[in-house]
């Protein structure tokens, strides 16, 4: 370390960008979904077809005639992203052109759990070695943020707005890895952008299997969510940190594998003050601390249920 | 025939569209503590931190400025500066 | 080799021989037997191809979607609800310019539900930049899908192929049907060389978002494609006229048509009841002839206007219509003869809908009713007691 103070070289202009998602493509600043796909991208590599939904992701990768997809990709429409990858991969089969290429298809949480999940529960459940990675931020946000299947209790959004007689959202998040998980496929994950590390190696570790895989990668939105840009990271940390988020892992139905939080959780509190979506929560009334005392509960049943104390 | 309008043939082409002019901070590599940890490489959210031996730049014709980078840097050797054009 | 079989399994041989790389379906009637007899050739190892069994059409057709994206020849078949349900990825098709070919079983569109023919799903569609063929019997469908790969498959065109055929009559009907050996689709379809495929050594990005500065360049695009279709149509009925010694016109046929005064003007299976009624009324002195439609997409207004200028009347009898509008077809052989000096007197009239049977009877009064005075959209052997 004594070397470091030497260390101080002039400043070069920096190489051309090795990842697969090229920069140059039109996420908003800090965007947690752009950060999830250059991971699962590059976690991938180049022998990968990719399909997408419909949504931001495809939006701000490929205003025509500029695309950021350095591997052969294809959007078709909004809930179809896995149907496809499966003519995809039955094609390419066919031609035997199989052999040592991955297939990715994607959505966001909108065209995953909502409008997309019978393309999602054919192609799972009909075996096709295709990965389907979902980016969760937990609302339509192409479109101005309106509640989608995922999006948690209590969050604000431009459908679940707070009012006099409404504290956002009342639902919870749809359980859509464990749905995943009882087709039967080999391997089912939660993720999330705030530990780049793991989605990395579950990537990889999700192609190296054969069948169908599926990977819910959460990933933070400053302008949905409302929070800084620079702040992607830390809120989606605290997301797992509060138990709000468990990161898991089944294979073949079974959970094998879960990210303990132990001695380093946090109170909900501080994830939920963190975001604007939340804001109403901290009101100081008793109906905000009763919504505050359900949330607390969501997060007690997941650590409960997961074992993630 | 001519390629169906709407392929598009060059792969990153993005690259064309400089986001840099987006930025009202910008992040400043001290160059101080870096430990070569790379998060900053790992989480940029447009993939375009780069750099070896404790020496790691963002590319500002792209740098968006959203600031993960010096929030997550373990060792505070990034400094969010404002822009000034 | 003639053979006698079920129309649908005259598609599935027609099919199987054009050697698709992907099929993909889910079952609606009367499509269902074309999607089994061409899983059964797969089970049998007959037809080398992925059979792939989807959640719903919508599922099939993305699926297809997707396989003619990498390369591959690709078919599905559907019908009415089934159509309908795929109808968002039937434009994403075109839209990205994948030649597939899908069968359509015609058949009405539900409420009340209703499974029989008429050509209220495929007319929904006429917009979709899909080539649209329609056939008369079994051994015209049979030979229609080589030809629909081989014209959508064409480079310039390259756009998707609608195979129509009425449902139950022509799908549940045997005929005899001469089919095509494996070896002379070989020598008349070339493998599938699409312009652009999803490929890990070439990477492509397809389906991007569209702005307003070049999508409106993209449907043009697609009109010329359309327009440059019709000869090609013609060009394949000729080499297969030739190869195979089967003519049904090309984009459009006549019957008993050089000194007829009326004229029937139909398309599909009909078209045979028609044939007879003209026989039977010639046979009474009348001048009466058919004008078949084997093509309705790209639209054949000028071989219509050729057909039919020197006619008295035409009598335009249509399986489906535009509710709140007319028949889409009758309207647009109006509309052909907009800048012609010289135009036939034209009716309109809906007949067969939702499966009602379309007698000899019925047809040569409806004969009677125009020789009379123009019908104008006229629902033949409407039940006014039940209205």
């Amino acid at each position: 370390m004594a070397e470091q103070a030497v260390k101080k070289k002039k400043k070069t202009k920096p190489p051309v960008t090795e990842s697969l998602l090229a920069p140059g493509h039109r996420a908003c600043a800090g965007c947690g979904e752009a950060l999830g796909a250059k991971l699962v991208m590059d976690a991938a590599g180049p022998n990968t077809y990719v399909t997408t939904c419909t949504g931001c992701l495809e939006v701000f990768s490929t205003p025509y005639p500029e695309s950021a997809w350095k591997m052969p990709w294809i959007h078709s429409l909004f809930e179809n992203s896995s149907a496809v990858a499966a003519g995809i991969e039955a094609a390419l089969i066919a031609q035997g052109r199989d052999k040592d290429v991955n297939i990715i298809a994607q959505g966001g949480d909108g065209g995953t759990a909502d409008i997309g999940i019978g393309c999602l529960s054919g192609m799972l459940e009909r075996g096709h070695n295709i990965l389907y990675v979902c980016y969760d931020n937990e609302a339509y946000m192409n479109t101005g943020v309106q509640r989608s299947g995922l999006t948690p209790f209590d969050a604000r959004t431009s459908t679940t707005p707070v009012g006099k007689r409404s504290m956002g959202n009342q639902t919870n998040k749809k359980n859509l890895p464990e749905i995943a998980a009882a087709h039967g496929i080999p391997y089912s994950a939660t993720a999330t952008v705030g530990y780049p590390n793991d989605v990395i190696r579950k990537v990889q570790k999700a192609l190296k299997i054969k069948g169908p895989k599926f990977l819910q990668i959460h990933v933070p939105c400053p302008l949905g969510w409302i929070h800084p840009t620079d702040q992607t990271i830390e809120v989606a940390k605290l997301a797992v940190l509060t138990g709000l988020i468990p990161i898991f892992e089944m294979e073949d139905g079974k959970l094998t594998r879960v990210r303990k939080i132990g001695k380093n959780r946090k109170p909900v509190e501080e994830y939920l003050k963190a975001q604007g979506r939340f804001r109403h929560l901290f009101k100081g009334t008793p109906e905000a601390e009763a919504e505050l005392e359900k949330v607390r509960q969501i997060a007690e049943a997941n650590i409960e249920k997961y074992g993630l104390a | 025939m001519a390629i169906p309008k709407g392929t598009i043939v060059e792969p990153g082409s993005s690259k064309k569209n400089k986001t840099g002019s987006w930025r009202t901070e910008r992040p400043v590599f001290k160059h101080d503590t870096c430990t070569d940890c790379r998060i900053c490489v790992l989480i940029c959210p447009d993939g375009i931190i780069f750099g070896s031996d404790h020496v790691y730049d963002a590319d500002f014709d792209y740098c968006k400025g959203c600031g993960m980078c010096a929030t997550e840097c373990p060792v505070d050797d990034i400094d969010m500066v404002p822009e000034v054009k | 080799m003639k053979e006698f079989i079920e129309g649908s399994m005259a598609v599935a041989r027609g099919v199987a021989v054009c050697r698709p790389h992907v099929v993909s379906a889910y079952p609606i009637t009367p499509q269902t037997h074309i999607v089994e007899h061409l899983s059964e050739l797969v089970a049998d190892g007959i037809l080398d191809s992925q059979f792939i069994n989807v959640e719903s059409e919508f599922g099939a057709a993305s699926v297809v979607l997707g396989a003619a994206a990498a390369g591959g020849r690709a078919f599905s078949a559907t019908t009415s609800q089934g159509l309908l349900l795929m109808g968002e990825v039937l434009y994403n098709i075109s839209g990205m310019r994948l030649p597939l070919v899908i069968t359509v079983a015609n058949r009405a569109v539900s409420a009340p539900i209703n499974i029989w023919n008429d050509h209220s799903d495929a007319m929904v569609f006429r917009d979709a930049g899909w080539i649209m063929l329609f056939a008369e019997d079994n051994q015209e469908v049979h030979d229609m899908h080589i030809q629909a790969y081989k014209i959508g498959e064409t480079r310039e065109i390259s756009l998707p192929v609608m195979v129509n055929m009425d449902g139950f009559i022509l799908t549940h009907a045997y005929e005899p049907v001469d089919t095509i050996s494996q070896k002379d689709a070989d020598d008349f379809l070339p493998p599938f060389d699409p312009v652009v495929k999803l490929d890990v050594d070439n990477p492509l990005t397809m389906g991007p978002l569209g702005e307003p500065q070049w999508y409106l360049e993209t449907r043009y695009r697609i009109q010329q494609a359309m327009l440059e279709a019709k000869p090609v149509v013609k060009q394949v009925a000729k080499e297969f006229k030739e190869k195979f010694g089967r003519w049904y016109g090309d984009v459009i046929d006549g019957y008993r048509m050089d000194d007829a005064e009326i004229v029937y003007v139909a398309m599909g299976s009909i078209c045979g009841t028609i044939k007879d009624t003209i026989d039977e009324l010639r046979d009474k002195g009348e001048k009466v002839g058919l004008l078949k439609i084997r093509m309705f997409r790209p639209f054949p207004g000028e071989e219509i206007i050729d057909a039919l200028k020197d006619k008295q009347k035409v009598i335009v009898l249509e399986k489906a219509l535009s509710l709140g509008a007319s028949g889409m077809l009758s309207d647009e052989i109006k509309a052909a003869f907009y800048a012609t000096p010289h135009r036939p007197e034209i009716s309109s009239t809906f007949a067969g809908l939702g499966g009602r049977d379309i007698s000899k009877t019925s047809l040569a009064d409806l004969y009677h009713k125009v020789k009379g005075e123009r019908q104008d959209n006229m629902f033949v052997d409407l039940k006014e007691e039940l209205v």
